[in-house]
């Protein structure tokens, strides 16, 4: 049997998902169609860490500062005006936004730009930096990201966040940009700049002797990060349709720092797995918080439990599979066919070899 | 026609002065071997041709052209590639990424094209992918093509970083200490190679060893340096029976009264 082309495969695949998100949009519960919107985010977000992280190896803890800066820009571009007026109640709207109403794709591509600008400006000194430093600087930058959101009320209503967020946000949304998302990075790493991302992270002075400009590609991998990390923030935004500086604290990172090193670093396959898995575990371990009975002993409902149970899996996962689940895995359609070969035909006899 | 020329260079760590007036031209397809006790300044001094540190004072002159201070990747898009004392290949990347990443300084292919993958950009590719394997081919290594580099045994790895230098296309090539961790056949065979290479791609060759038969057996002339300082320079008849050189490896003979 001749092996179908890759491209096909994908097509039909992509057909098949099309079919799903179908069904499930409009079959399924809020509560689950909940579940996998936030999966599907979490692939966004997860795989654009990925690619500055896990590709390019640069520590990078900015991702909420990112994602803040396109929830925000979205959420002020798809409110009405008129609604606008009602909820600035510090201090009004500054011009132009009080009057900007745009489509919310626009909305989106402006959120990421945005973010991708940001990621640009500080990008160019903070990635001098390596290992733990960039770390710090990154989260720093995060932070002030929040804390100016936070003392701008005439642009993003301070403390009280912006409500009422139209709740664009479906499943064709977060699975497309998802996987746009992932197409964009697949295609960046399989290719020459991507094996120059990865130089860059297996070893820096000599991917630079060997003529790899480090500041260029490094920027651009942050740069492009950013961009996705920002429409994430959006999707984020008119999914919650609340948001607030709170919201973009430095657990927002950690989850997706979780998700990625979950699936395995340098592994877009392994994110993907990760970003649903995340969340399935998340909402499947609450009736443990709502207390139980476990044979004759009674476990009373305990705040907070959930979060500790889902460590302690998380410690045992990491203390087992180091490099996640996957490590590097990815998967490709010729794997694709020749495990299921391997399953049909699980031994050839060697009666043909006559030597 | 001179390719470098070190002009009096020194470079100075805080207190502590790692290469002192360090002059060095090197002359068009020349082999030269740059030797000297363990310390002597000997990586240094590679590292400030290839840029990752740059000299304290005077300057660098390649193809008469000032470098001194250029980052290590302009320097290699220039004409210079080196390999390392402790082989640094990027060892989750396959042999032939390895290879392609040599190339890497002499794409054109923007990046739009690349992520799309235009007709262009895969013709550009697959035109380098071809020269990765025809240069694997001279150490044997095609076959390998698709393992880990950092799988490969500790020889193999040496020689696949030269290729990976080679890829580069360069004019001068830098090698510090390629026959480290060798037998002596694989030396042998390796002397052999750099004869090869370099009269193959008509290189200039500048050569860290500590293998004296490497150095002797292949080098027109040879650097010996001390303590930063050049101690003695010449062929390697003039250097094996340099007092200078005796008394630098071996130490002095105790004198009494």
């Amino acid at each position: 049997m001749k092996q179908p082309s890759g491209k096909i495969c994908t097509v039909i695949s992509l057909m098949f998902i099309f079919i799903l998100v179908y069904v499930a949009q409009n079959k399924l519960d809020a509560y689950l169609i909940r579940i996998l919107n936030l999966g599907a985010m979490y692939v966004t977000l997860g795989v654009s860490l990925n690619l500055i992280y896990g590709f390019t190896g640069q520590f990078s803890l900015g991702h909420a500062g990112f994602m803040a800066i396109g929830a925000y820009v979205t959420a002020l571009l798809v409110l009405p005006p008129y609604y606008k007026e009602v909820i600035f109640m510090l201090e009004p709207l500054a011009w132009p936004l009080n009057v900007i109403h745009t489509p919310f794709v626009v909305a989106l591509i402006a959120g990421g730009v945005l973010s991708a600008l940001a990621a640009f400006i500080i990008g160019v000194p903070v990635l001098r930096l390596k290992g733990d430093y960039l770390g710090i600087a990154t989260l720093g930058f995060a932070e002030i990201i929040r804390i100016v959101l936070n003392n701008i009320p005439h642009i993003t209503n301070g403390a009280l966040g912006i409500k009422g967020i139209p709740e664009y946000t479906n499943l064709w949304w977060t699975m497309g940009i998802a996987i746009f998302t992932i197409y964009i990075v697949k295609g960046l790493i399989s290719s020459s700049y991507g094996r120059a991302l990865m130089a860059i992270r297996e070893n820096e002075i000599a991917a630079e002797v060997m003529g790899v400009n480090l500041t260029y590609h490094k920027v651009m991998s942050f740069t492009i990060s950013a961009f996705f990390a920002g429409v994430g923030g959006g999707l984020f935004a008119c999914l919650l349709t609340t948001i607030d500086p709170k919201a973009f604290r430095f657990v927002m990172t950690y989850n997706i720092l979780i998700v990625v090193v979950l699936g395995g670093l340098g592994s877009i396959t392994g994110t993907v797995i990760a970003a649903f898995l995340y969340n399935f575990l998340l909402e499947s371990l609450r009736p443990i918080e709502a207390g139980f009975n476990l044979g004759p002993m009674h476990f009373p409902p305990i705040p907070g439990l959930r979060m500790v149970t889902f460590s302690v899996l998380l410690l045992i996962l990491i203390l087992y599979k180091q490099k996640g689940l996957l490590g590097g895995f990815e998967f490709s359609w010729k794997w694709f066919f020749q495990s299921i070969k391997k399953v049909f035909k699980p031994k050839k006899t060697t009666e043909g070899s006559t030597l | 026609m001179e390719i470098l020329n070190l002009d009096n260079i020194t470079i100075k760590f805080g207190g502590l002065t790692a290469v002192k007036d360090f002059k060095l031209e090197l002359q068009h397809g020349e082999l030269v071997g740059l030797i000297g006790p363990n310390g002597a300044g000997k990586t240094t001094v590679f590292n400030m041709i290839s840029g990752i540190y740059t000299p304290s004072t005077n300057k660098i002159y390649f193809q008469n052209r000032d470098i001194t201070g250029m980052k290590p990747d302009r320097i290699a898009k220039l004409g210079i590639a080196r390999t390392f004392q402790n082989v640094r290949l990027m060892d989750n990347l396959s042999v032939i990424d390895n290879v392609m990443i040599g190339f890497h300084l002499h794409l054109h292919s923007n990046l739009a094209s690349a992520i799309f993958r235009f007709p262009g950009y895969v013709r550009e590719e697959e035109g380098i992918y071809q020269k990765s394997i025809e240069l694997l081919h001279k150490v044997d290594l095609e076959f390998n093509k698709e393992v880990q580099a950092g799988s490969l045994p500790y020889g193999q790895q040496r020689k696949l970083e030269i290729i990976r230098a080679l890829a580069t296309r360069p004019k001068l090539l830098l090698l510090d200490e390629p026959a480290a961790g060798m037998n002596p056949q694989e030396t042998k065979e390796l002397m052999g190679f750099i004869q090869k290479i370099r009269k193959d791609f008509d290189l200039t060759i500048l050569l860290i060893e500590h293998d004296m038969k490497v150095v002797m057996g292949i080098c027109e002339r040879i650097i010996v340096l001390n303590y930063g300082q050049t101690i003695a320079e010449g062929n390697p008849a003039e250097i094996q029976h340099n007092p200078e050189v005796i008394k630098a490896y071996l130490g002095v003979e105790a004198q009494y009264a």
